[in-house]
């Protein structure tokens, strides 16, 4: 803190770098007056969107990779490719399909998020024990919808989780970069309403706001929840 | 009633072309019957096993039970396994109701009857445990309770005390033997202990290796409940050891050359104050 005080007196950054004190002026004019509620909840939204289609489907995906061969050699290893495309890639493509609107950002935040949450339950699932999905199928749960949500799903529990930790991550960084093209509200978009008028505190105050919902979200909620449910199936001793 | 008649399995195998694990096994077990099945070990018991619980299919031949060919997996056949087979994220109580769930009854009504198996294996206290929270021999209670909270025809059962220690399998036995006289469940059981078997049996079969088959029947004839003292229970318990100390012979000339020879006397009788021989 003193050393970035003493940075910005002495290097003489200028409007180019905030103060400590002119971002924490930005902090409370953005909280007090500011839409900077509305920009985190209207990025919230989104991001929360994004993320239940992403895990729905990614672990319907990951489910139908493990349980078919054919499908798993020839979409699966498309989504192996697929994962390693940045997901802002897919923008102009979202542009032209929805327009610059908000399903562009919650499509390419979706398509984010989804690849890796694929592979992921593709791998818990594929990691089931024979012994459990025996011992279900002669207990009656058939191969159907019973099977998967009361067997497959708490078995591959903990692989899903790590899945869903990196899809969060990932979901956040596209919705972040999706947001600063498209219009509208969010923070994304305040970063880049800020640069148009040279507003460095505000940037610096949305890009620390990112940092500690990206941190508390995945400290406080997934972790946390994880760790809770992998020691009482005892998954972790 | 389990019949099962010439059936046959081999698996593919990378250098050669087909390995023959179950070549023309026919046998049956009667309604009520308990029957074992000992033979070395890697000669198609679990396999076995398996085709009737309906997990493989039989390549040849025919397994009925009670009439109906199996068609696959069922809630009248359960099979308790080796390594117990519960749900981590289930309670004790939950994972003994979980068929009982699949069967569409309500909540109360399957509590009460998974209640009811859990006593009958003495575990009443510990119905809120996790099964990590549990030793082997009460997760294996609890696999048993499981199966018998399905109310199956038949049981079927592929070394279920093989991971634990002495005394926990012995009160197991019991209790086995106890559940089974009062349900007049049909079980087939798998073990590698022979007194076990001859202890808990009406019928002992044994098999033979490479390819699996039904080599011999010992009938176990003395009073129930069968004692250790029973001089014909150690009479059996002896002819049976001797018929697979040759089988087992057989199995260790084929892995280590003709050259490796097992002395008979490696094999001899146990004596009556050992706690019973396993191969
Ligand atoms: N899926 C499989 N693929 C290939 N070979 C198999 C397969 N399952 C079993 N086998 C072979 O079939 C034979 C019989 O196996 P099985 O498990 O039935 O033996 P077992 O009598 O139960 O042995 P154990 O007493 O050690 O449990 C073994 O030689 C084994 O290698
Ligand atoms: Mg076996």
């Amino acid at each position: 803190m003193i050393a970035w005080d003493l940075g910005y007196r002495y290097l003489h950054w200028g409007w180019k770098f905030p103060s400590p004190l002119q971002t924490y002026q930005a902090f409370v004019d953005g909280f007090t007056q500011g839409h900077l509620w509305g920009s985190i909840s209207a990025s919230l939204r989104r991001l929360l969107i994004s993320f239940v289609i992403s895990i729905a489907i990614g672990t319907t995906l990951g489910f139908l990779f493990a349980r078919f061969r054919f499908f798993d050699q020839t979409f699966g290893f498309l989504v192996v490719a697929l994962q390693t495309v940045p997901s802002i890639a897919w923008l102009p493509f979202a542009i032209i399909w929805f327009g610059l609107n908000d399903t562009a950002v919650i499509f390419i935040t979706t398509i984010g998020a989804t690849w890796t949450m694929s592979m992921a339950s593709r791998t818990g699932i594929m990691n089931i024990s024979t012994l459990h999905i025996r011992a279900a199928q002669m207990m009656g749960t058939g191969n159907g919808f019973r099977m998967f949500f009361q067997v497959m799903i708490p078995a591959a529990f903990p692989h899903l989780m790590t899945g869903i930790r990196v899809a969060w991550a990932f979901a956040w960084r596209a919705l972040v970069a999706g947001e600063l093209v498209a219009k509208g509200v969010g923070l994304g978009q305040m970063l880049q309403d800020s640069r148009d008028i040279g507003d460095t505190a505000s940037i610096l105050c949305v890009v620390i706001i990112i940092a500690i919902i990206g941190t508390i979200s995945d400290h406080l909620c997934f972790k946390r929840l994880e760790d809770k449910i992998m020691l009482r199936f005892g998954y972790i001793k | 009633m389990i019949e099962i008649s010439n059936v046959g399995k081999s698996f593919a195998e990378r250098n050669r072309e087909h390995y023959i694990a179950l070549d023309q096994v026919s046998f049956a077990v009667k309604k009520g019957e308990f029957v074992s099945l000992v033979g070395p070990s890697g000669c198609g018991k679990s396999t076995l096993l398996n085709m009737i619980a309906g997990f493989e299919k039989a390549e040849t031949g025919i397994i009925e039970v009670n009439g109906h060919k199996v068609k696959g997996p069922g809630p009248d056949r359960v099979v308790v396994f080796q390594e117990h087979g519960l749900f981590p994220w289930l309670t004790v109580l939950d994972n003994v109701a979980f068929g009982l769930k699949q069967r569409g009854l309500s909540k109360k009504e399957r509590h009460s009857i998974a209640l009811e198996q859990i006593k009958a294996v003495h575990l009443s206290k510990f119905i809120d445990r996790y099964p990590h929270q549990l030793s082997g021999g009460m997760k294996q209670r609890v696999a048993i309770a499981r199966a018998l909270a399905m109310d199956p025809d038949i049981l079927l059962m592929d070394e279920p005390f093989a991971a634990l220690d002495e005394q926990t399998r012995s009160i197991l036995q019991k209790d086995l033997e106890e559940i089974w006289v009062k349900t007049q469940k049909t079980i087939l059981f798998i073990t590698h202990n022979i007194r076990e078997a001859v202890m808990l049996s009406d019928r002992v079969l044994v098999m033979s290796t490479q390819p699996g088959k039904i080599k011999k029947e010992f009938i176990v004839q003395a009073a129930r409940p069968h004692s250790i003292g029973d001089p014909l229970i150690h009479h059996l318990e002896s002819k049976i050891t001797e018929e697979l100390a040759d089988e087992l012979e057989k199995v260790v000339r084929e892995e280590m050359g003709d050259e490796y020879r097992i002395k008979k006397n490696t094999f001899s009788i146990p004596s009556v104050d050992s706690m019973g021989f396993g191969i």
